[in-house]
C-alpha cells in the first residue's frame, strides 16, 4: 500500500472568468447590503439570496440541462463553492440540496422526481434537509430503525430522525429507512426515500443548540406516505446510496473554509506589521490553507474524472476540520480581545461566533473518529 | 506525471535497488563517496535533470524532475543530488555553463556572506560559509552574493577550501568553506542570487521530505501489518489505525504543498508557495516522524532497521535553508503586509 496521491489539477480555461464573476457578483451583494460575510455561512439560511444564485446558473452546475441544470464541470462547480465559502455569502438554504440531495436524485431518482424537483434546486427555490441520524443511530448508520411498510402505490414510514439541519425550513429530506428486518448482512433491507415535508404524517421540532439557536431538529414520521417514484433506487439498496451521498457530503471545500472569515479578520486586527509570534502564527495558517485547497481542488479533479474519492474526502475533511477549529484557538492568544456574542462582521463576534459553533466541525457529515477509520480501511488496515 | 517522468521514477527505483543497500548508506555516513551510485545516477541523466534542455537538460519538465529528486530521498540515496540540481539549475539561470561532476551551494547558513572583489585579474572570493552540502566530496560550489549592490553567482574549486566536516543528524557531510581571494573559474550576474539560492534550496528539501515522509508511512504500515502483539496485527487496534490516518495525512500535505511548489517555480522559485511547501513539509517531517516511530516501537529504534535512514533525514532537512519558523514569519508578514482582503486572491492565483 503506497501513500495517497493528490494529482494535479489542470483548471479549464472558463475557471477563471468564473472566479472573477462570482467574486464581482459577492463584492456586489455586499455593497448593496444584501449580506454580511460570516463564517459557517453554508449553515446559514437566506432564501433570496439562494434565489439569485440559481438565476445566475451557480446551482445545479453539473447537473444536466433538461433538469434546470447547466452542464458545467465539477472543477467549475468547485471554483463557485470556494468562492462563495471565502466570501462568506449566505449559500446554506441550497446548500445540502446542491452539494448531494440534488446528485443523489439526479443519480438515482425516478423521472418524476428529476423532473420536478431538479429544476426547482436549481432555481434557487427548493431547499433539502439530511435525514441521516436517529436517537440511536449516530455513527453507526446502519443502526437506523426507522421503517418503511409497503402499501398500496408506496409505502408507510414511521420512526423519529434526529440533528435534522433547518427541517424546519427546507422542503423535503432523503430518510435512510429500514424496509427489511435486519439480517446477518447489517447493510442490507436499507432504502432512500425523498420525503416531501409539507405532506402530512411528518413533524418537525426543534431541538435547541448550545448558544440556544435552532438549526436542528427531531423529525417524526407517523405512519407517513411516500409514493413508490419517490424510491431512491432499488429497494435494499440504501446502504450503497448513502455511502455515495455521503461521499459528496465530505468532498467539498466546506469542510475547511467554515472559519475562513475569522482568519480574515484576525489577519486584520493584528495589522500590517505583525510581532514575530504573530506572523510566525498567519504564516502558518496559510501554509495549511494553501496546502488544503490544493487537495481539494484535487479531490474536485477526481469528481470529474468520475472517480469516487471517499478516501481523499475524507482525509481532506479530517484535515480539514481540525484546521477550522484550530484557527480560534491559536489567534484568541494573539489577539486579547474576549469572545462576543452576537452575529456581526467583528472579530470579536466572529470568534464568539466560531467557538460556539466549533464543537459540531468535527461531529457533522461523520465524526473526526469515523473519519480515520475511513481513511485507516483505504491503507488497507482494516 | 508524464510517460516519461514515470520511466524516470522506475530507474531511479531500480538504480537504489542495486547501489544504495544498507552498507552503502552505512559507508556513506562512515564519510565514503558512494561512487557506483553516483555514477548510474549521472548515466542516465537525473543529475541534470533539473537543467533547461538549453543547458544541457534532459527536456524533463522541472515537475518531473522534482519528483525524481522525491524518489532518491525514498531511497534515503545518500549523495548529493539535490545540491547538484540546484546549483545547475542556478548556473543555468545566469547564463553559465554547468560543469561535470557533483555540485554543491554556498552559503546556506543564514548570516553567512560571501564577498565577491573585482580585481585586476578577475573576480575573487572571499569568506567562510558553514555546513556546506557535500562540500568536501564536491570539486565545485556554486556562490551566490552581491557585487556593487547587484546580485552576483560564481563557480570555484573547493579543492583549498574544506576547513572541516561536520554530519548533519543522517550523517550527510556540511563542510566548512573558508575562501581567501580565491579566484572564480566563472561568475555572471544574476538577480537577487543568495534569495534565489536559498528558495530553490528550501523547495528541493521540501521535495526529499515528501519522498521520505511517503517511505515512512510504507514502513510503518509494512510494520503494523506484520508486528502481533495480543493475537492480531498492530494494525487492527483502532488506536493504532488512527496514529497511521494521521500519518497519510502528513505526508499528503508535505506531497501536495511540495507540488504546488514545483508547479509555480519551473523559471524561478515562486517565494510564496515555496515558503508554504517548506513550512508545511518542515511540519509534517516532525509529526510524521514522530508517529512512525511510535508504530516502530523499540524495533524503529535500533540501527537494524531502516526506518531512521529516512527519520534522521527529515529531522535534519527541515532545518536548513530556513526552518518552518523562518518561512512562516515570511509567509505572516507578505500576508500582513498585502491586508486580509488581499488573502484570498493571492492563495487562489496558486
Ligand atoms: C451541527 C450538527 C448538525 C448535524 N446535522 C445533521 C443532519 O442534518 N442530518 C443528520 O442526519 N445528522 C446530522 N448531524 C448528526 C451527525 O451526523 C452525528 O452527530 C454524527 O454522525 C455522530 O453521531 P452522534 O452524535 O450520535 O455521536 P456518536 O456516534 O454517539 O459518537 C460519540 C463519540 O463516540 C465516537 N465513536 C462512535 N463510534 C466510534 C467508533 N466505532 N470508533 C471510535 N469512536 C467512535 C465518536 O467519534 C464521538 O466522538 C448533525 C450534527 C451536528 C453536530
Amino acid at each position: 500500500m503506497h501513500a495517497f496521491r493528490f494529482d494535479p489539477v489542470r483548471m479549464p480555461a472558463s475557471a477563471q472568468a468564473l472566479r472573477s464573476e462570482v467574486r464581482a457578483f459577492i463584492a456586489a451583494e455586499v455593497a448593496n447590503g444584501a449580506f454580511t460575510p460570516s463564517c459557517n455561512s453554508w449553515s446559514s439560511f437566506d432564501a433570496d439570496f439562494s434565489r439569485k444564485c440559481g438565476a445566475r446558473g451557480y446551482i445545479g452546475m453539473r447537473w444536466p440541462k433538461q433538469y434546470g441544470g447547466h452542464e458545467r464541470s465539477a472543477l467549475e462547480r468547485h471554483v463557485v463553492t470556494e468562492e462563495m465559502l471565502a466570501g462568506g455569502a449566505p449559500v446554506g438554504a441550497h446548500w445540502i440540496a446542491d452539494r448531494q440531495s440534488g446528485q443523489q436524485i439526479l443519480r438515482y431518482g425516478s423521472e418524476r422526481a428529476k423532473h420536478t424537483i431538479l429544476p426547482k434546486i436549481a432555481s434557487g427555490e427548493c431547499y433539502f434537509s439530511i435525514g441521516m441520524s436517529e436517537p440511536d443511530s449516530g455513527s453507526d448508520l446502519a443502526a437506523v430503525r426507522t421503517r418503511a411498510n409497503k402499501t398500496e402505490g408506496g409505502w408507510n414510514i414511521s420512526g423519529t430522525k434526529v440533528w435534522t439541519s433547518a427541517a424546519h425550513r427546507t422542503n423535503y429530506l432523503i430518510a435512510l429507512v429500514r424496509t427489511a428486518p435486519k439480517e446477518d448482512d447489517r447493510h442490507a433491507g436499507m432504502t432512500q426515500f425523498i420525503v416531501d415535508l409539507s405532506h402530512s404524517g411528518v413533524s418537525v421540532r426543534p431541538i435547541y443548540n448550545l448558544y440556544g439557536g435552532h438549526d436542528f431538529n427531531e423529525v417524526v414520521f407517523d405512519g407517513f406516505f411516500a409514493a413508490d417514484d419517490m424510491v431512491m433506487g432499488d429497494v435494499g439498496t440504501g446502504w450503497k446510496l448513502v455511502t455515495s451521498e455521503l461521499a459528496f457530503e465530505r468532498s467539498g471545500p466546506d469542510r475547511f473554509l467554515s472559519t475562513y472569515q475569522l482568519l480574515v479578520e484576525s489577519i486584520r486586527a493584528i495589522g500590517a506589521d505583525p510581532d514575530a509570534r504573530s506572523a510566525n502564527e498567519i504564516g502558518r495558517f496559510v501554509a495549511h490553507l494553501a496546502t488544503l485547497r490544493r487537495m481539494s481542488t484535487s479531490v474536485a479533479g477526481m469528481l470529474e474524472r468520475g472517480a469516487q474519492p471517499m478516501v481523499e474526502a475524507a482525509l481532506v475533511k479530517d484535515m480539514g476540520t481540525a484546521f477550522e477549529r484550530e484557527i480560534p484557538e491559536t489567534f484568541r492568544h494573539l489577539i486579547a480581545t474576549e469572545p462576543a456574542l452576537g452575529d456581526g462582521a467583528s472579530y470579536a463576534e466572529l470568534l464568539g461566533m466560531t467557538m460556539l459553533r466549533a464543537p459540531g466541525f468535527t461531529l457533522r457529515g461523520g465524526t473526526r473518529e469515523i473519519l480515520r477509520g475511513v481513511i485507516a480501511r483505504g491503507l488497507g488496515l482494516r | 506525471m508524464s510517460e516519461m517522468c514515470n520511466d524516470l521514477l522506475n530507474t531511479v527505483d531500480r538504480i537504489c535497488d542495486e547501489h544504495c543497500s544498507k552498507p552503502v548508506r552505512e559507508s556513506a555516513e562512515a564519510g565514503a563517496w558512494p561512487a557506483a551510485l553516483w555514477q548510474a545516477l549521472e548515466e542516465v541523466g537525473l543529475t541534470r535533470a533539473a537543467l533547461p534542455e538549453a543547458a544541457g537538460g534532459s527536456g524533463l519538465a522541472f515537475e518531473d524532475a522534482m519528483l525524481a529528486l522525491r524518489r532518491s530521498a525514498y531511497h534515503a540515496a545518500p549523495v548529493p543530488l539535490a545540491e547538484t540540481m540546484l546549483a545547475g539549475r542556478l548556473l543555468a539561470a545566469a547564463g553559465m555553463s554547468v560543469p561535470q561532476g557533483a555540485l554543491t551551494v554556498a552559503p546556506v547558513r543564514r548570516g553567512d556572506v560571501l564577498r565577491f572583489v573585482q580585481g585586476a585579474s578577475g573576480t575573487t572570493l572571499s569568506g567562510s560559509a558553514h555546513r556546506v552540502p557535500w562540500g568536501n566530496l564536491c570539486a565545485h560550489a556554486v556562490v551566490a552574493g552581491e557585487l556593487e549592490g547587484k546580485g552576483v553567482l560564481g563557480l570555484v574549486s573547493t579543492a583549498r577550501a574544506v576547513r572541516g566536516v561536520e554530519k548533519n543528524l543522517a550523517g550527510e557531510p556540511r563542510a566548512l568553506l573558508e575562501f581567501d581571494a580565491a579566484p572564480l573559474l566563472a561568475s555572471a550576474a544574476l538577480h537577487d542570487a543568495p534569495a534565489r539560492l536559498e528558495a530553490e534550496g528550501a523547495l528541493y528539501r521540501s521535495e526529499q521530505m515528501a519522498g521520505a515522509l511517503e517511505r515512512t508511512l510504507e514502513y510503518s504500515l509494512q510494520y503494523a501489518n506484520e508486528r502481533v502483539q495480543f493475537g492480531r496485527p498492530i494494525a487492527k487496534f483502532q488506536a493504532v489505525q488512527h496514529m497511521l490516518a494521521l500519518l497519510a495525512g502528513q505526508v499528503a500535505a508535505a506531497s501536495a504543498a511540495a507540488d504546488a511548489a514545483a508547479e509555480a517555480s519551473g523559471l524561478a522559485p515562486d517565494a510564496f508557495a515555496v515558503a508554504v511547501a517548506k513550512s508545511r513539509a518542515g511540519e509534517a517531517a516532525g509529526k510524521g516522524a514522530e508517529i512512525a516511530h511510535q508504530v516502530h516501537g523499540a524495533m524503529g529504534y535500533t540501527r537494524e532497521h531502516n526506518l531512521h535512514y529516512n527519520t534522521r533525514r527529515l529531522w535534519s532537512w527541515r532545518d536548513e535553508f530556513g526552518n518552518e519558523t523562518y518561512w512562516q514569519s515570511r509567509l505572516g508578514r507578505i500576508v500582513a503586509a498585502q491586508g486580509a482582503d488581499a488573502l484570498w486572491p493571492t492563495l487562489s492565483r496558486l
